[in-house]
């Protein structure tokens, strides 16, 4: 494998977006849905402890192993300590690595030994604050899908790596948050209209009384934007895999509904300035010259909503997904060869957005 | 957010001055805070994770004895616990069981894995991934120092294990 250059993400076995199709069950409403196991090896230290020479020897470890994980069959290793910067945000833009591991992060700086591996829907990543990661992807709203693709991997790596177990605690984690399953299974969901509706506040806060708790579009640490959030399981000791996923389930299908419902409210309630407000989102984004991150996501958030009504017509969730992530700021300035100022990434947004609108768009006037 | 003073280290200390009815904001790292005779007597617990941490700790046992635990793996000591909410290596949990069983039990509601059961992999099998991950280091580091001779005799070696 070729290092110190460029990222190709053309290699990776599904671009890495595989997630963003749109084919999962409710996908107009939930994004994706991940899961993650955290896994320490046995006989080195945890990640943050951990020698330069004791890091690279478990990712060495690690590697030897993965050549009989058949769940990672054609994966690719990216070393993200020999990586730029931008390739390093460009993939946590695409949430294949973690903004820790990413080493853009001002509390943690770029580890040696910090890697992914990355197959189809599928990624380990090495050296994060637990020496591994295991996650799977899915589109939309499946659970069990993600699960069963990380358990598979989890069994596999497991029976040629030891990982850290203890009879009581269950896997060992650096954070005793994440100690006995090691399991985090979240999913990223739109609720614009529980937030119009202003039902948003009694439904985080019922959340957090059932166990789960909710973050920003990049999970730990990050601001919500665009009205997306992500729900996950906040415990991970006490209960069985299959209960913390259970859980995750229920709820959702209830966040779901209730989103549905205030859906419902909003076009009886407020049909024509809805409307209005929504096409006004599309018309911004079809024609503006230069948007900010902030500013596109909460448009796209409109338009996205104006398609869930079908008020919006001709243009596929898809679409609406991929705008999600390539007009972030890394991946513009990947596309436009340099790395862009603040002002070029808005004048580059608004021309993506326009573009991708005048090819995918909806023909309606 | 960075220190106003050293814009190097993470501000830490927020203060809010009213001089003659201006208010001005000064975010300060630890040491230029100190410098500057800023009182920080304790350490805040800079992650969610510190009061609970910190409650728990006075409660399991008086802090000096409490902040003696060490691990013998690692070297992490219980204060380093408290100072960062991260566990130095799996030792650790049975070098401070009986407070972290306590703090588990907060934060989870139990302290009592009940999801599935790991059997780590047989040594035999694991000595085999070992002696192939050592070769391969032995290669890259012949290959890294161009002892080309040795690198080609290290990897019929390592075709002849795979």
């Amino acid at each position: 494998m070729t290092r110190r250059e460029s990222i190709d993400l053309s290699l990776l076995p599904d671009g890495g977006v595989r997630w963003l199709d749109a084919s999962g069950p409710n996908a107009d409403i939930v994004i994706s849905t991940r899961l993650r196991l955290a896994r320490n090896v046995v006989g080195y230290a945890f990640t943050a402890r951990a020698r330069d020479g004791e890091r690279l020897r478990m990712l060495a470890q690690v590697r030897e192993a993965l050549a009989h994980v058949p769940t990672l069959d054609g994966s690719v290793l990216l070393r993200l300590d020999e990586s730029s910067s931008l390739d390093r945000q460009l993939l946590h833009e695409r949430h294949l690595v973690s903004k820790e591991l990413a080493g853009l992060d001002a509390q943690h700086p770029l580890r040696t030994g910090a890697a992914v591996f990355l197959g189809e829907q599928v990624g380990v990543l090495v050296n994060e604050e637990d020496h591994l990661r295991l996650q799977a992807m899915r589109s939309g709203f499946d659970v069990p899908a993600a699960f069963a693709m990380a358990s598979r991997m989890d069994r596999e790596l497991g029976a040629r790596v030891p990982f850290a177990f203890h009879k009581e605690f269950g896997y060992l984690t650096a954070c005793p948050t994440n100690v006995g399953t090691g399991l985090r299974a979240s999913v990223l969901i739109h609720l614009p209209g529980l937030v119009l509706t202003k039902e948003i506040g009694k439904v985080l806060a019922g959340l957090q009384q059932m166990g789960l708790t909710y973050r920003g579009l990049y999970g730990e640490g990050s601001e919500v934007v665009g009205n997306f959030f992500q729900l996950s399981n906040q415990t991970t000791l006490g209960r069985s895999e299959e209960e913390l996923q259970d859980l995750l389930v229920r709820v959702v299908r209830h966040v779901i509904e209730r989103e549905e419902e205030a859906r419902r409210v909003l076009v009886r309630d407020a049909g024509y300035i809805i409307e209005d407000k929504l096409w006004r989102a599309y018309g911004t984004l079809r024609f503006a010259r230069s948007l900010s991150f902030d500013e596109a996501m909460n448009f796209l958030s409109g338009v996205r909503l104006g398609v869930g009504l079908k008020l919006i017509p001709g243009l596929s969730v898809y679409t609406l997904n991929k705008l999600l992530i390539f007009a972030q700021s890394a991946h513009l300035s990947h596309s436009e060869g340099h790395v862009l100022t603040d002002s070029e990434s808005n004048l580059a947004r608004a021309r993506y957005v326009r573009q991708v609108l005048a090819r995918e768009g909806s023909g309606v006037e | 957010m960075l220190c106003d003073h050293c814009k190097e280290r993470d501000a830490v200390v927020h203060l809010t001055r009213i001089v003659d009815n201006a208010v001005s904001q000064l975010h300060l790292c630890e040491k230029c805070a100190a410098e500057k005779g800023v009182e920080t007597t304790i350490a805040l617990p800079q992650h969610p994770l510190g009061e609970i941490l910190q409650a728990v700790q006075q409660q399991a046992a008086p802090a000096s004895s409490a902040d003696a635990a060490v691990c013998s793996f690692c070297g992490a000591t219980a204060r380093d616990f408290r100072a960062t909410g991260r566990l130095g290596c799996a030792h650790c949990y049975d070098a401070m069981e009986t407070s972290l069983r306590e703090l588990l039990r907060r934060l989870h509601g139990s302290s009592k894995h009940v999801g599935h059961r790991y059997d780590a992999p047989r040594p035999e099998s694991l000595a085999e991934v070992d002696a192939r991950t050592e070769l391969r280091d032995k290669l890259q580091r012949a290959v890294d120092a161009e002892k080309f001779e040795l690198a080609a005799e290290l990897r019929d070696k390592l075709r002849v294990m795979e």
